[in-house]
């Protein structure tokens, strides 16, 4: 059989679909691709899937009938890990679930499950690392605004926290690296762009943007972190691998003063 | 409020308050369900970690460091000559507001030094929590402490607005309190306790019936003791804290290695190492009390009064009972799966879930991300590969040795040597 390269848009649904079309087809040999990854297999025929939600939901409730709840929200975290190869992985498992009479999730030994519980945990440790480093800016119109920028795409994963714990003040969290962000305004959560000046410094707490009151929070909370620290415990090690350096650059707590 | 006023008693007194050690912010199940702000029904979040490594979860501060007592480990005790400051109600309310909206933490944790009486002082530590809660809508994790000597009514109180409540015994025994603490006596730190646990087992015992029945300090109560001050043995603190579980319903028993900040001669001088090793060893045994099924007279008894510092009492503990091995994965009990040294229950449930499939041998093992270092002198698999020699508990300690480089090993050598 031919050689198929199926290309998706990049969504979750989109990825669903292209499932759906792997299992009408009866495909075997075949490449899960992101439109936006352009290196095309040179022998194999490309086909663009269409985004369909209601084939989606189809493969997706399939799978939570094969699957415990938590065995099919690691698919979806693996999925948004956006790691090279992860679509094959995804479909390897997939299949071999609704090829079992039993529930597979935890059948380790299996190699496509083992690293999809990987990738998975990778995933979800970066989602509570979001939600325990993002620190909110209190801008001039009231809203407190984040910036993040994750290994993987966890907005979708974080939303549901922040909706929940700030229920009460309109708040922006935005991953810079992936350009879009979220917006609650008192009611929902949604998704936005934002058109940010050329120059605008992440890092800055800029005064024509931000409170005036926040820099001095800011220092409070550079001060208590300093005291609350027992420099005869001093351990820098263990210090670093909680909080990897690459996380600084937003951390208030870790700026130079 | 002024800023510079603020950012002084804030140093001052956020230091004072940094030798408790508990920071946990779990085990609440306070939601946000009035649309306010903040939610303390999940599992507790580390917001940062000090350079020490410690979790900072929570704003922990005292609400004044002035003191009419002279504890002689403690800081902030009446007869040590340091900056005193206090902060206003209102003070401690708006920087924790002011924080948790910038998600910095997930709560309070106040304390305070004793000024006037223990009443007196109780009472401006419940007058935060309450502000917190009915004027700010409040719904972050509160954690206050329960001043020793505080009335039955000022406890009852705290118990509705915090969600957590605590008294620090600090030091293990008796004799040893009476010689460094000549202020304070037991049932003054035992009173409260007994208060609030009477109080959460009636509130629970009314919410099955009355479903509107409000929180009371759903995350429990805690204690901390103070390792290394005053002379005691492992066996004496594992004992009390044993004691303090099963007689408090505690949830947590914290166990902080003395910080030397004296030169009085009761006490260990200002310069000397910090017993990290072997309080991370008591923390071990405590879990080993907690979530493995272990009765701490198995771990530490009149034979046996210190843990080893070079290895875990998990290891130990099986050294000194071999005949209880080895332990095949594939047919044992939880109970016993979680007796084999260096496994986690982690790695025990990892075991229950893949043998489901299959029989487990060493391949297997390996790919489920069992470390076996330890593990393997204690363990049979489907495999007819596995440890033959008939070591002697001296032999095998050796060979782990050998193989592993302990996070502690500077630490340790540096311990060992003090005691040669
Ligand atoms: S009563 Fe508390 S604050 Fe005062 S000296 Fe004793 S331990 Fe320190």
């Amino acid at each position: 059989m031919k050689h198929k390269n199926l290309r998706y848009d990049g969504t979750f649904d989109g990825f669903l679909t292209a499932v759906f079309t792997v299992f009408e087809q009866k495909l075997t040999q075949v490449d899960l691709q992101k439109e936006s990854d352009l290196q095309g297999g040179l022998f194999s025929e490309i086909e663009i899937i269409i985004t369909d939600e209601s084939k989606a939901n189809r493969v997706w409730k399939g799978i939570k009938s094969k699957l415990s709840p938590q065995g099919s929200y690691q698919l979806y975290y693996a999925f948004l890990s956006e790691q090279d190869g992860v679509e094959a992985l995804l479909l390897d498992y997939i299949t071999y679930a609704f090829a079992s009479d039993e529930n597979v999730d935890k059948d380790y030994s299996h190699p496509s499950i083992l690293k999809i519980a990987q990738i998975a945990k990778m995933v979800g440790r970066e989602k509570h690392r979001m939600e325990a480093f993002v620190r909110f800016k209190l801008t001039k119109d009231d809203v407190y605004f984040a910036n993040i920028e994750p290994d993987f795409n966890v907005l979708p994963l974080i939303s549901k926290h922040f909706k929940n714990r700030y229920a009460d003040q309109k708040w922006m969290i935005y991953d810079i690296k992936r350009q879009y962000g979220l917006y609650y305004d008192l009611q929902t959560v949604s998704l936005m762009q934002m058109y940010l000046p050329k120059d605008f410094n992440f890092t800055k707490t800029d005064e024509n943007y931000f409170a005036a009151e926040d820099l001095d929070f800011q220092t409070l909370w550079q001060d208590y972190f300093k005291s609350t620290n027992i420099a005869s415990r001093k351990n820098m090690k263990l210090h670093v691998r909680h909080v990897p350096k690459r996380y600084w650059k937003y951390l208030s707590e870790k700026q130079p003063n | 409020m002024s800023f510079e006023r603020t950012q002084e008693k804030l140093k001052i007194l956020a230091d004072a308050a940094k030798y408790d050690v508990s920071c946990s912010s779990s085990g609440s199940n306070r939601k946000n369900s009035n649309k306010g702000l903040g939610d303390a029904s999940g599992m507790g979040i580390c917001h940062s970690y000090t350079e020490d490594g410690r979790c900072v979860s929570l704003l922990k501060i005292l609400l004044t460091n002035y003191c009419i007592f002279d504890c002689a480990y403690c800081v902030t005790r009446k007869s040590n000559d340091i900056k005193r400051a206090a902060f206003k109600v209102q003070e401690v309310v708006d920087l924790t507001i002011n924080f948790y909206r910038r998600n910095y933490i997930e709560g309070l944790f106040l304390s305070s030094g004793i000024f006037k009486s223990a009443d007196y002082t109780m009472e401006r530590l419940v007058a935060v929590a309450k502000k917190l809660r009915l004027e700010e809508n409040f719904n972050g994790y509160i954690h206050l402490k329960s001043i020793p000597g505080a009335s039955d009514e000022l406890m009852r109180e705290a118990g509705l607005y915090a969600d957590r409540l605590s008294v620090n015994i600090e030091i293990p025994t008796e004799s040893g309190l009476k010689r460094l603490a000549p202020d304070k006596n037991r049932e003054d730190f035992i009173k409260p306790m007994v208060k609030v646990k009477n109080e959460i087992i009636q509130y629970k015992a009314e919410k099955k019936v009355i479903k509107s029945t409000p929180k009371y300090a759903p995350a429990g109560q805690s204690t901390q003791m103070i390792i290394g001050a005053s002379g005691e043995n492992d066996f004496q603190i594992m004992q009390t804290s044993n004691h303090f579980y099963k007689q408090f319903n505690l949830k947590r028993v914290y166990y902080s290695g003395y910080v030397p900040i004296s030169y009085d001669e009761r006490l260990p001088q200002i310069g000397s190492a910090v017993p990290m090793l072997r309080e991370n060893r008591l923390y071990q045994t405590d879990w080993l009390m907690r979530f493995y099924g272990f009765d701490v007279s198995e771990i530490l008894n009149q034979q046996h009064q210190n843990l080893d510092l070079d290895i875990d009492p998990k290891l130990s503990w099986a050294l000194r009972n071999l005949h209880e091995f080895p332990v095949d994965v594939n047919t044992a009990d939880k109970r016993m799966l979680a007796r084999i040294p260096g496994l986690g229950m982690r790695s025990v449930h990892k075991i229950l879930n893949a043998r489901r499939f299959r029989r487990l041998n060493w391949e297997h093992l390996k790919k489920i991300g069992l470390a076996l270092n330890r593990a393997q002198y204690f363990i049979v698999c489907d495999s007819h590969i596995f440890e033959r020699r008939d070591l002697s508990s001296e032999k095998i300690k050796g060979l782990i040795l050998q193989n592993s480089t302990s996070k502690y090993q500077k630490t340790l050598s540096n311990q060992l040597s003090l005691f040669a």
